[in-house]
């Protein structure tokens, strides 16, 4: 029997898979945007399960929210990323460093 | 509840997300010329939205009668006086673009628009009563802001600080959801009257992790550490309007959306996040001070500053007390006048040829070429460092003030302490402008706009703002109160 701890573990490894992508990632930012979408797929597993479990429409209006908003900010990351691209030539994570201090 | 009601509450929303959609309309017909028009148009809507949410404060609205949508949005006193600060800020930071963009012919019709979206986003902030608002209204924010840190197209500090921006903002976010996502499964409910009475009792170990989760996400978006590392880059490299207003407004809203969250959704378990909050309050506050000291951009220096001035902020957040939501509201506004008269102070650097500087060198015996503008720059500084003639004195006393009266004297002992190393790094600014050899590189003329603004930010700063306690403790007190009638 599957029940709501194994959906929450799910959703936590995912997660922390997508925040692990974001931090040990040294290649390009692509990646990173991917991790993102990992990561807001995760709480919409988590709010998809918890609202099953709780017999509750609210978490299942919730990720239909989040679903549009992740396709929002995928849009306008493609689109900054191409600005960055034109101006610099790569996408490489360890070339993002035009500022220090 | 009518639904006619609920519109009626929501009339500010209404006139910002109308505006903005014709006013894109406008931009998209009659391209970059237009964008002057368009400025001005957007911040007419501004200063009518204001108009619009004056009255709840004034009056101190409260309680179900201005719960829109089932309790989804409020139009109370505090959503009031969050949303006269955000949207002053952000006409604040329209009337001070033109002269900046205007020089690189940069001045595109976008960014009016943009940062109406962005107001638009951050009332909704402001006004959250559900989780949902509170997320819509942040993402609808967020969104804006990283495509206003990449305006400038052609130059790469702008992309590579609108992409840093971009990645840890969607993070932030992330995580937040996160714990959402985890308070709803443990409490069953997205609305902040229904967490607060869920939580009351023994606190289930998930309910905390969600908690921590979002709390975690609101720290990234105030810049208190330890998610402070994005703010010194994207201060820098956007451009100077905008990082001013990311200074001004989104602060104020990000800090508005916390105190709500914190006080009204977990406000019954005030005990479970005090140490978070306790800590990164006196770690904004020392990473801040510190990180000040080596910089040579100005920019960056202010962006170190932005981020010890969150740390006393969150003092009056772990007070958890009406006093000490009321100080940390007097010092949001005492603290984004200070900061906006410092960007602004900063867009009138230019050398002949009308380039802005950045660089510290640059501010070199500033008293002897251009003595106006080094002394309301050396009061801003002297303002952020709290010292007493100025009116930056107020904000940080109110705040210990409400921290000692509620007993945590040691908190504030510590804060104080921290403070003095703050007093370091501005006034070291001081004396490179008054006791160095002058180095005269500025020497460009500043426009009418900058300079009202930084009068009337010095005027407010002098000991002359002083008069103003009362009216705004006043005020404060009216809408920090709004947030303690659950608990």
């Amino acid at each position: 029997m599957i029940g709501i701890e194994h959906y929450v573990v799910v959703s936590s490894i995912l997660f922390v898979l997508g925040v692990l992508g974001i931090f040990l990632n040294r290649k390009n930012i692509i990646v990173i945007l991917m991790a993102i979408e990992l990561i807001l797929l995760s709480v919409n597993l988590n709010l998809v399960a918890f609202s099953a479990f709780l017999h509750d429409l609210t978490g299942q209006i919730f990720a239909m929210f989040v679903l549009t908003v992740a396709a929002g900010e995928a849009a306008v990351g493609l689109a900054i990323l191409v600005i960055y691209f034109r101006s610099r030539g790569t996408i490489a994570v360890d070339d993002a460093n035009r500022m220090k201090g | 509840m009518d639904l006619a009601h609920s519109l009626r509450l929501i009339a500010p929303e209404e006139t910002l997300s109308i505006a903005s959609l014709v006013l894109l309309l406008v931009a998209a017909w009659s391209g970059d010329k237009a964008s002057r028009l368009i400025s001005i148009l957007a911040v007419a809507v501004l200063v009518g939205c204001m108009a619009l949410v004056a009255p709840a404060l004034c009056y101190g609205l409260s309680g179900p009668d201005v719960a829109a949508f089932g309790g989804q949005y409020r139009a109370d006193a505090f959503a009031a006086f969050a949303k006269l600060l955000i949207y002053g800020s952000s006409a604040a930071a329209l009337i001070i673009a033109p002269a900046f963009f205007d020089r690189l012919g940069q001045m595109r019709a976008e960014y009016p628009v943009l940062i109406l979206l962005a107001a638009l986003g951050m009332g909704m902030m402001a006004s959250a009563g559900d989780l949902l608002t509170l997320y819509i209204g942040l993402e609808l924010n967020s969104l804006a802001s990283y495509v206003l840190a990449a305006l400038l197209r052609n130059d790469g500090r702008s992309a590579e600080s609108g992409l840093k921006y971009f990645v840890l903002g969607a993070l932030a976010s992330g995580i937040l959801l996160f714990g959402v996502s985890l308070v709803y499964g443990f409490t069953g409910t997205t609305s902040f009257a229904g967490i607060n009475a869920a939580l009351s009792g023994n606190l289930a170990a998930g309910a905390l992790f969600g908690i921590v989760f979002v709390l975690a996400g609101l720290a990234f978006k105030i810049a208190a550490v330890p998610f402070h590392m994005w703010t010194p880059d994207v201060y820098e490299g956007a451009p100077t309007p905008v990082t001013t207003f990311f200074a001004t407004a989104s602060k104020a809203s990000a800090l508005a959306l916390l105190m709500r969250v914190s006080l009204e959704a977990f406000g019954s378990q005030a005990d479970a996040w005090r140490q978070i909050v306790i800590f990164a309050a006196i770690a904004s506050i020392v990473v801040g001070a510190l990180g000040a000291i080596g910089q040579s951009n100005i920019k960056r220096l202010m962006a170190y500053s932005s981020i010890n001035n969150v740390g006393f902020v969150l003092i009056g957040l772990a007070v958890a007390t009406p006093q000490g939501a009321a100080a940390m509201l007097t010092y949001l506004v005492i603290y984004i006048a200070m900061s906006l008269g410092g960007f602004v102070a900063i867009l009138m650097l230019k050398d002949e040829d009308g380039r802005p500087l950045e660089a510290i060198a640059d501010l070199s015996g500033l008293s002897r070429t251009r003595p106006g503008l080094a002394l309301a720059l050396a009061m801003i500084m002297f303002s952020l460092a709290g010292i007493p003639p100025l009116f930056g004195f107020w904000g940080k006393f109110v705040v210990f003030q409400a921290a000692v009266q509620a007993g945590f004297v040691a908190l504030a002992a510590i804060g104080i302490a921290a403070s003095v190393i703050g007093a370091f790094y501005y006034i070291k600014i001081v004396k490179i402008m008054y006791f160095d050899e002058p180095v005269d590189t500025v020497r460009g003329r500043s426009d009418w706009a900058h300079t009202a603004l930084l009068v009337i930010t010095a005027v407010f700063m002098s000991p002359l703002g002083y008069l103003l306690t009362k009216w705004l403790d006043g005020l404060a007190q009216t809408a920090a109160s709004v947030l303690f009638l659950a608990a």
